[in-house]
């Protein structure tokens, strides 16, 4: 087995069909390097916790092949299973048991000494930030302290490579920050792999060295989130009129500049075929026009114009990314 | 057992005695429905002692066997709740993300169910005893009678384990309560079966396990000791334990798809 393949991940036509229903995997290849980030987005329903659950042995494939970490997710399930760790959708903990006692129960069932136990489930709780509340019944948790509970679960018995399905998911951009950070640094500095699903456009292009995009069980789009985003190449430029009487006009005049973009009701989106470079004619075309501007914004291409472009639609709460200024793709803005 | 095997077992007792000692809406109900019930009829059905060839002249003992079982009952209702959550919240999965063997899961999961039984059989017996209630096997038979009761609990315990697998829902689990009291009130949970003169109710009842179970109970208290009752008792419990535990394993490995 090769350095890189014992601590990657290779998937080749994995395919998951459920009784009376459509294939919810539907012949992925992909493969993971050792150390890397791999960002698996995509919107719900598109197939993403059910790759996981495969390549976790959580869910016998229909067809295809994957190996984690140079095991066989088949035939090699114990020692698929002794490789990884993972943090699955919605943090499974027991609202009963304290942070603790779950990091007791853990690192005794991964079978570690019993004086390795103690020190190893204290030192994950001091590397989450949850120390303090250790003893603490895990039901009155915070979802991010729950999240990072999972996190430091996950890593009880020192995994290769680590599944996160949706780690994020609810969680204020405070907790999302330093999760990614932990994220982060697990990779940069211990080495693990990560295979991180989400759909949240930011957290991909944040913390994924690649991008894998998943539609209807399907493989759409996959590289760096440079690479994808250079695919599209074209900023958008989305402007909102001072005078809804001008929506009209407003639209004649930037469909000069490029083809329509999705947009919210009030504004206007053309995608610059001239590139930025373009601002400021538009600026001074509507001025020419004499149509107020209310809010003009120039958009740096996004994944979720790659996911546009790759599907046809705007992945789903990609409305709610942009509304987060911290983590928005603008690069321009400007109010008149 | 090996080591690994044992301390599998041992975490997951540990964690499932926790729980319950942790939910006092399981142990409460648990101890004082039975106890309740146990009132209402040693006071509403005394007059049946009056019965020619009723066993004792004490209603109080014949009845006290009832709440036994009664206590079994929920027994099925926090074990297979228990795992019922465990399904639903993913808990399961992180579990088997480990190398958990399922033995030692199931095992686990019903120590709390022994701690439950334990709990409810002393305070039972005591209760009883404090009330005027008899018991002619003397300290050993409340010792066997405790052992009994909580291989009862156990016994019925792999049956609410069984449901939440099969099911998965702690609903579906809950949902069972009326069906086993069914099988408590179609025993001789209120006469003796030789005084149950209503044909298809005898019939019933002379078929019904709980019946067996019951008299096996009320032998420590009424009679003293026999054996055969007694042993009878044990092997209906331990019978139901290993077929509700033969259930439950298959039913986690259709569950738990790991490969």
């Amino acid at each position: 087995m090769s350095e890189s393949s014992r601590g990657g991940i290779e998937v080749e036509a994995l395919v998951r069909e459920f009784k009376n229903g459509p294939r919810a995997v539907d012949g992925i290849d992909l493969e993971v390097a050792q150390g890397e980030i791999y960002g698996f987005l995509g919107p719900n329903g598109a197939g993403k916790s059910t790759t996981v659950l495969m390549l976790t042995t959580l869910l016998p494939p229909t067809a295809g092949t994957a190996r984690v970490g140079g095991y066989d997710v088949v035939g090699e399930g114990p020692q698929v299973r002794a490789t990884i760790g993972a943090a699955l959708q919605e943090a499974a903990l027991d609202p009963l048991l304290t942070g603790r006692e779950h990091m007791r129960l853990q690192t005794a069932l991964h079978g570690l000494a019993k004086r390795e136990r103690e020190t190893r489930g204290n030192e994950l709780l001091e590397r989450v930030g949850l120390a303090y509340a250790a003893d603490r019944k895990v039901g009155g948790y915070s979802g991010g302290m729950k999240r990072r509970l999972d996190l430091a679960l996950a890593l009880a018995h020192q995994p290769r490579i680590l599944f996160l399905d949706e780690p994020t998911t609810g969680l204020d951009i405070q907790s999302r920050t330093a999760l990614w950070e932990e994220v982060a640094r697990l990779a940069s500095e211990d080495g693990v792999t990560v295979f991180l699903t989400t759909q949240y456009l930011e957290e991909a292009d944040a913390l994924a060295n690649r991008v894998g995009i998943i539609d209807h069980g399907h493989l759409v789009a996959e590289g760096t989130p440079t690479e994808l985003k250079a695919e599209i190449g074209r900023p958008t430029v989305e402007a909102i009129p001072r005078s809804a009487d001008d929506r009209e006009r407003m639209m004649a005049v930037l469909g000069r500049f490029g083809e329509g973009a999705g947009s919210s009701p009030r504004a206007v989106a053309v995608r610059l075929e001239g590139g930025e470079s373009q601002l400021a004619e538009v600026v001074r075309a509507l001025d020419a026009e004499q149509i107020a501007i209310e809010h003009l914004q120039l958009h740096a291409p996004s994944l979720d114009d790659v996911f546009l472009a790759k599907t046809g639609r705007s992945l789903e709460g990609a409305d709610e990314q942009a509304a987060e200024p911290e983590t928005g793709e603008t690069e321009a803005v400007a109010s008149a | 057992m090996s080591g690994s095997l044992r301390n599998q077992v041992g975490q997951l007792a540990h964690r499932s005695v926790l729980r319950t000692l942790r939910q006092p809406a399981q142990i409460v109900p648990a101890i004082v429905f039975p106890m309740f019930l146990l009132a209402v009829n040693a006071g509403g059905l005394k007059d049946a002692t009056s019965l020619p060839g009723f066993p004792t002249d004490s209603y109080l003992t014949f009845i006290l066997a009832v709440p036994f079982l009664q206590g079994a009952l929920f027994s099925v209702m926090n074990s297979g709740t228990d795992l019922a959550r465990d399904i639903e919240t993913g808990f399961l999965n992180r579990l088997a993300l480990t190398p958990l063997r399922g033995a030692a899961l199931l095992s686990g999961l019903l120590a709390g169910a022994v701690v439950l039984g334990l709990v409810q059989a002393v305070v039972y017996l005591s209760v009883g005893l404090i009330a005027g209630a008899e018991l002619a096997a003397g300290a050993p038979g409340a010792l066997v009678l405790v052992l009994l009761s909580v291989t009862i609990t156990v016994a019925f315990g792999t049956i609410g384990l069984f449901a939440a697998l099969r099911f998965g829902s702690g609903e579906a689990v809950q949902g069972l309560f009326p069906v086993f009291f069914v099988f408590l009130f179609l025993s001789a949970m209120t006469l003796p079966l030789d005084l149950l003169t209503t044909d298809w109710f005898h019939a019933i009842a002379s078929v019904n396990p709980v019946t067996y179970l019951l008299e096996a109970i009320r032998s420590l208290l009424i009679e003293g000791w026999n054996v055969g009752q007694l042993a009878l008792g044990f092997a209906i419990a331990l019978a139901i334990g290993t077929i509700g535990m033969a259930a439950a394993s298959s039913a986690l490995k259709t569950r738990l798809v790991r490969t």
